[in-house]
């Protein structure tokens, strides 16, 4: 579904600071699966999937996306295959503060112009199914972590995308909720839908619902992993 | 908005006979002037200054009453050229 | 259709979005309100009495004529009206005889101003309200003059003319009366020594409006030492006299101009940490750079909005149910007398569009603006957060 060529990425390119943080990673990602990039901090996982997700472009190297090169699609396209495509559950979730949950949720879907009760609706449907509906009204910061979890998950889901993308998932969480989130990431897997992980959490990689690891060290890909 | 406008209609409408009966006043007493400030003779009736006025104690006097810094020199004082 | 739901539900997220920084956006809301405030009362103000004066000065003299010497106003000799008369298209040609009192014992200057009803009445007197207002010797204080009333006045020579209030002259008509005390004739020549031959300056009726200009010509071709002041004229002087060069408007207008410097630098700077990361988010869960903006409009035009409707409201209480009690000390000045200023409310959607362009447009734009810049960052900064 997504075929990276070549790609490099390179920070501050031309000043004394200057960084390769990715070099020469070809890689090919199915659908439906789940894959893991594993690497120690700074292998430049992060890196990756930011580009995998439209969020950066690389400095050289060609990417497609089911068929359809979008390397050098300008920004406006990267941003709505991004909302269409993917979501994302980031490190620190980035919840809005001060909006309620359901608000927070909605978010990503104010863009596309959908009817706002409908909207608010599936929203609600989501926060249900993720068991924080009894939450949906409730501001963000006083949520735990494990909800605070599950309304960056229903945010990422809003758009009924076909990838989730999740950067450290477990970064801030105990063993408990790790196991919750990688249950959860076991039951959108099952729904079709293709996960993107990047951790050097073995609660993650080592997860039955990794289907794939990639493993990742100094910004090269070391072991594209099982799988074809 | 709509109120203010509204209000404002109702009182032009109301105070209609005060400015007949101001106008009355004007033409019978050939008044020229609007009386708003009583300090100095040509803030109280600007439009029938002279041109030195302001040069009224001394070509250097600087203006001393402050009704004469709120209001704007009557036009007619202008030279030609900046009217 | 799709294009409003759009709108509605970024304009939906802006309140709430608003509602969570409350102290700041009210304070924001506050400032902003009284900035409009001042600009509106202003506005008001000024615009009301124009066109009040452009009322009730359309009655005025249509010619006045007087006489220069040596640059400043002197007696005109009263036979310069016969000359005056022979003038084709003068109808009547009357002479005024007026001039300023200052009354030690009130500290007020009055204008004193001879009335012909009077004339055959010498003793008496007329009065303003204003003058009522300022109490005679013995008055309880908050009492004003009433009739048969005695106002003592200083004569030239130190000598003491007491006169007899016989009237006050309608309240209605404080804004051109508030200092006037008609005299009669006699009293006035004299209370200032003034010779029988020679009066103030003169007055005319003509007979059609447009000759005006030919007659003052002639009139000052006759007598070079005089000088006609048309109606027109008199109503140009005030058309114009509180305009924007007019020293209190430029001093709001350049408070005004600084507020409103200040709120936007703030704006434009002070984009906080927090909304910068706010819009990074965003952006990563799939905002377009031009929803973001939209956003920014939106939060801008609703607190712009709220304090222009709130700031116009005020004002318009302020200056015509409150009589612009901020201003009087700045209108006061030095005048011990001074109408009440309650205005005809005299109001136009053009100053409402004008404060509208002046304040709502740049504050918007500048609420824009700097958001601009982070709008346009890489939303993979987000992924770093
Ligand atoms: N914006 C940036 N400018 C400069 N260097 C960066 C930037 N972003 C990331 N890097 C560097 O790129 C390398 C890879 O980072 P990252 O992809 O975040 O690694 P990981 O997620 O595996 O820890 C790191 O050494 C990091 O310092
Ligand atoms: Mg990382």
């Amino acid at each position: 579904m997504i075929h990276l060529q070549d790609i490099r990425k390179v920070f501050n390119a031309g000043k004394p600071n200057e960084f390769v943080a990715i070099e020469g990673v070809n890689l090919a990602i199915d659908s439906h699966g789940a894959i893991a990039l594993k690497g120690p901090s700074g292998s430049g996982k992060t890196t990756l999937l930011s580009i995998l997700g439209c969020m950066a472009r690389p400095t050289s190297g060609r990417i497609t996306l089911q068929e359809r090169e979008i390397t050098s699609l300008p920004e406006r396209f990267l941003t709505e295959i991004r909302r269409e495509t993917f979501g994302f559950i980031f490190q620190q979730f980035n919840l809005i503060k001060g909006i309620t949950v359901l608000e927070n949720v909605m978010l990503p879907a104010y863009p596309n112009a959908e009817n706002h009760a409908s909207l608010k609706k599936r929203a609600m449907d989501l926060l249900d199914l993720l068991n924080i509906g009894g939450k949906a009204l409730a501001k963000v910061e006083w949520l735990s972590g494990g909800e605070a979890q599950r309304t960056a998950i229903a945010r990422a889901l809003i758009n009924n995308p076909t990838i989730i993308i999740a950067d450290e998932p477990t970064a801030h969480l105990d063993t408990h909720l790790s196991a919750e989130f990688m249950e959860i990431m076991r039951q959108l897997k099952q729904e079709g839908k293709t996960i993107l992980l990047a951790s050097h959490d073995p609660i993650v990689y080592e997860s039955k619902v990794i289907d794939r690891i990639v493993e990742m060290r100094d910004g090269k890909v070391v072991s594209a992993g099982g799988g074809p | 908005m709509g109120l203010m406008f509204m209000d404002a209609v109702v009182s032009q409408r109301l105070d209609r006979e005060f400015v007949r009966e101001r106008r009355a006043i004007v033409r019978a007493l050939t008044l020229t002037d609007l009386c708003l400030f009583t300090e100095a003779r040509y803030t109280r009736h600007p439009s029938m200054t002279e041109l030195h006025t302001p040069f009224q104690d001394h070509p250097m006097a600087l203006e001393h009453f402050p009704s004469g810094s709120i209001m704007a020199v009557p036009a007619r004082l202008y030279p030609p050229a900046q009217q | 259709m799709k294009a409003l739901e759009k709108q509605r539900n970024i304009l939906d997220f802006t309140l709430s979005s608003l509602g969570r920084r409350k102290g700041k956006n009210i304070a924001l809301v506050m400032v902003y309100t009284f900035v409009i405030f001042l600009l509106a009362s202003v506005l008001f103000f000024t615009h009301s009495l124009k066109k009040e004066a452009a009322l009730i000065l359309q009655d005025a003299p249509a010619m006045t004529v007087q006489r220069l010497v040596a640059g400043r106003q002197d007696m005109i000799p009263m036979h310069y009206i016969d000359s005056i008369r022979q003038i084709k298209g003068v109808q009547s040609v009357v002479p005024r005889l007026w001039g300023y009192y200052y009354d030690a014992l009130s500290g007020a200057n009055y204008t004193l101003m001879v009335n012909a009803d009077l004339n055959d009445r010498a003793g008496e007197i007329i009065i303003g309200n204003g003058v009522s207002w300022r109490s005679a010797p013995g008055k309880r204080n908050n009492q004003g003059l009433q009739k048969n009333d005695i106002i003592p006045f200083k004569t030239y020579d130190g000598t003491v003319l007491g006169l007899k209030v016989k009237g006050l002259l309608p309240f209605a008509s404080e804004l051109v009366t508030a200092d006037l005390i008609l005299v009669s004739e006699t009293d006035f020549r004299k209370i200032f020594a003034i010779a029988n031959d020679q009066a103030t300056d003169l007055v005319l009726q003509v007979r059609n409006a447009k000759e005006l200009p030919t007659i003052a010509a002639k009139i000052t071709q006759i007598h070079p030492d005089t000088r006609p002041i048309l109606r027109q004229e008199i109503l140009r002087t005030y058309d114009a006299v509180f305009d924007w060069r007019g020293g209190v408007i430029l001093m709001v207008l350049a408070g005004v101009f600084f507020a409103f410097i200040i709120l936007a630098w703030d704006k434009a700077t002070g984009l906080s940490a927090e909304e910068k990361r706010e819009i990074g988010i965003l952006k990563a869960i799939g905002w377009e750079t031009s929803d973001i903006l939209l956003m920014k409009f939106w939060e801008g035009a609703a607190v712009s909005l709220m304090a222009f409707f709130m700031g116009i409201f005020l004002a318009y209480l302020h200056v015509f149910l409150a009589s612009s009690i901020l201003f009087a000390p700045v209108l006061k000045g030095w005048s011990v007398l001074y109408p009440h200023f309650r205005l005809t409310p005299y109001i136009n959607a053009y100053q409402i569009a004008t404060l509208f362009f002046l304040t709502v447009i740049p504050y918007t734009v500048a609420t824009i603006v700097p958001s601009w810049r982070s709008a346009t960052i890489d939303p993979d900064s987000v992924m770093r957060m």
